[in-house]
């Protein structure tokens, strides 16, 4: 019945000597949301960095709506896959507007007119909160606005997929909470989502299931009410209770 | 009473800025020493001591003699177009004019009609110079060896920078690409050109390069020359703007990838807007440094602004012992003044793009 969005299958992955990703496998259905959660090195960045092919992978196959992603042919299967990322830095163009952030990809990825782009653009700005923004540049706003726009910018290419990569950790605690509802709002609408995250509270409100990584393995993947009460691994457990 | 004050504020501020201390005291009084050295002896020499009207050398043989003004006065054409026809020498004033109207609203970024005024500089002005220049379509052909003076400065100069900062960006871009060959090229081509004096680049240009070419395949000195000097100067020019990249951080190009733009939209669209913002400076310096190095043509036996000065200290009816001071000066000013302008126009540049863009 559920199609799978994102199939990863047996993958490995080397930084020259170190082995960041060990024989990782992950399922995630259409509209699921999976929280990846874990302490700092531990590969989740890599891995959803290795999802839309940012990095690329050493062994083992990674599939897109049923299309597997090879290794060197990142363009294509991002121009098809619509993987939309969200950054920890924001990574927002800093010598364009708000608004030419947005319709960059749209006019020159998706070859949209200009206008076209521009009105879907303040549709999704609309929707992150920040309308009166458009023609400002990113260095003129708050963190917590800039990483809305990223969000706004990365839904302009109308994606089935996004992938956050740590979206609050670069922020000052008083704009966590504006990034989280934009997500929050985002999942209900049924968004397939990957967040790698240490916000617990948006890992149990929103979470299908929580996936906690350590030393490149997946060690422990559960729906968030088990997760949260009965982690079963040791590692897990010393994580949670350092965190919450 | 107003008076009183600021004279008073006048004494205050020296005393705070000038004389706070006996060491500070001493520099100031050699400082002021030594600006009034310098201004009186250059106000004698360029204008109290110096001779402005005469038809030769006569009228610059007094006692204690300043500047040789009339030298230059008579040589001004020289200077200028070097040994081109003087019935022919519209051309280069027609080719001046247009060339002052065709980059001055390019250079300004509030002049209107940008795109037209780009196509036009980039297809029809080289045309348009060339025939100018050296003649064609009804126009009375002049060899590349009757041009000289300032008009062969700026031909050197001006192909110099418009070739090699295109050319400079794809080489900094080929010597960060994952394509090793195109990798290892340019980084032979940028070490090679960078290991080299100039001097040595203009010599084989002018002199090795013919002996390769086929034969009876030949072109002229000068666009030889050119050509010497703009792989010269993009080598540099490569180096600068691979600084530029690399300042730029690397979720520039992730965020870019995310978003599925490819290589060349990538460069052009994020890349390279904000890694030549960057090295505004840097790319003027290489610019004002190539200005300077188009003197070096002289090596090759074409005379440039200052070449074509230096033969005319052999006129005998100029000869006087200020002569080739005189020209040296005057030379010195031209390059001087073209050179304060880039440098005046970059940091109007980063000023403008620095507000424009805000960044952080």
């Amino acid at each position: 019945m559920t199609k799978s969005a994102i199939l990863v299958e047996n993958v490995d992955k080397w930084y020259g000597d170190f082995h960041v990703l060990k024989n990782i496998s992950l399922n995630v259905n259409q509209g699921e949301k999976i929280v990846i959660c874990g302490p700092s090195g531990s590969g989740k960045s890599t891995l959803i960095r290795c999802i839309n092919q940012l990095e690329e992978h050493n062994a083992g196959r990674i599939s897109i709506e049923g299309h597997e992603v090879i290794p060197g042919q990142r363009h294509k299967a991002l121009a098809r896959g619509h993987i939309g990322m969200v950054f920890q830095q924001f990574n927002l163009f800093p010598h364009m507007t708000v608004l030419e952030n947005c319709t960059l990809a749209p006019i020159w990825v998706q070859k949209m007119s200009r206008k076209e782009a521009e009105n879907i653009a303040h549709r999704y700005l609309e929707r992150v909160r920040i309308p009166d923004q458009a023609d400002k540049y990113p260095g003129q706003l708050s963190g917590g606005q800039q990483q809305r726009v990223a969000i706004a910018r990365a839904l302009c290419m109308t994606p089935r997929i996004m992938l956050f990569d740590e979206p609050t950790s670069a922020l000052d605690p008083e704009m966590i909470k504006e990034v989280l509802d934009v997500m929050i709002e985002l999942a209900n609408e049924g968004m397939t989502m990957i967040c790698v995250t240490h916000e617990m509270g948006f890992a149990r409100q929103v979470a299908d299931r929580i996936i906690f990584m350590d030393e490149g393995e997946i060690v422990e993947e559960n729906d968030p009410e088990s997760f949260f009460a009965n982690p079963t691994n040791d590692r897990t457990k010393l994580f949670l209770s350092q965190v919450l | 009473m107003l008076t009183t004050l600021s004279f008073n504020n006048a004494i205050h501020w020296m005393r705070e800025n000038l004389f706070s201390s006996v060491t500070n005291s001493i520099l100031t009084i050699l400082s002021l020493w030594l600006l009034w050295t310098i201004g009186s002896g250059a106000w004698s020499w360029l204008i109290w001591d110096a001779t402005f009207v005469g038809s030769d050398r006569t009228a610059c043989l007094k006692p204690e003699q300043g500047a040789c003004w009339p030298f230059i006065e008579a040589k001004i054409g020289q200077f200028i177009y070097g040994r081109y026809p003087d019935a022919e020498r519209w051309r280069i004033d027609l080719l001046f004019f247009i060339s002052f109207f065709g980059f001055m609203p390019l250079l300004m970024p509030s002049a209107p009609f940008k795109r037209v005024n780009l196509l036009f500089m980039v297809f029809v002005y080289p045309i348009v110079a060339f025939l100018l220049l050296s003649g064609g379509m009804g126009l009375e052909y002049v060899e590349t060896s009757l041009w000289g003076g300032l008009m062969v400065t700026l031909v050197v100069a001006i192909t110099g920078i418009v070739f090699s900062l295109p050319l400079g960006i794809l080489l900094a871009l080929g010597r960060r690409s994952n394509l090793p060959i195109i990798r290892w090229s340019c980084i032979s081509f940028i070490e090679i050109f960078r290991g080299v004096p100039l001097i040595t680049v203009l010599f084989m240009a002018s002199v090795m390069l013919p002996l390769f070419l086929p034969e009876g395949m030949n072109f002229d000195k000068l666009v030889r020359c050119l050509i010497g000097v703009a792989l010269f100067a993009a080598a540099y020019m490569a180096e600068v703007i691979r600084g530029g990249l690399q300042a730029l951080p690397k979720g520039q190009y992730e965020a870019a990838h995310a978003l599925g733009l490819g290589y060349w939209q990538t460069m052009r669209l994020i890349i390279l807007p904000q890694a030549l913002t960057i090295v505004i400076p840097g790319i003027v310096n290489t610019f004002i440094g190539l200005f300077k190095d188009t003197t070096l043509v002289l090596i090759v036996g074409i005379f440039d602004l200052l070449g074509i000065v230096q033969l005319n200290f052999t006129d005998s009816s100029w000869a006087t012992e200020q002569t080739a001071i005189t020209g040296y000066v005057f030379a010195g000013t031209i390059f001087w003044v073209f050179c304060f302008a880039m440098s005046r126009y970059s940091i109007f540049m980063e000023k403008r793009l620095a507000t424009d863009r805000k960044d952080n």
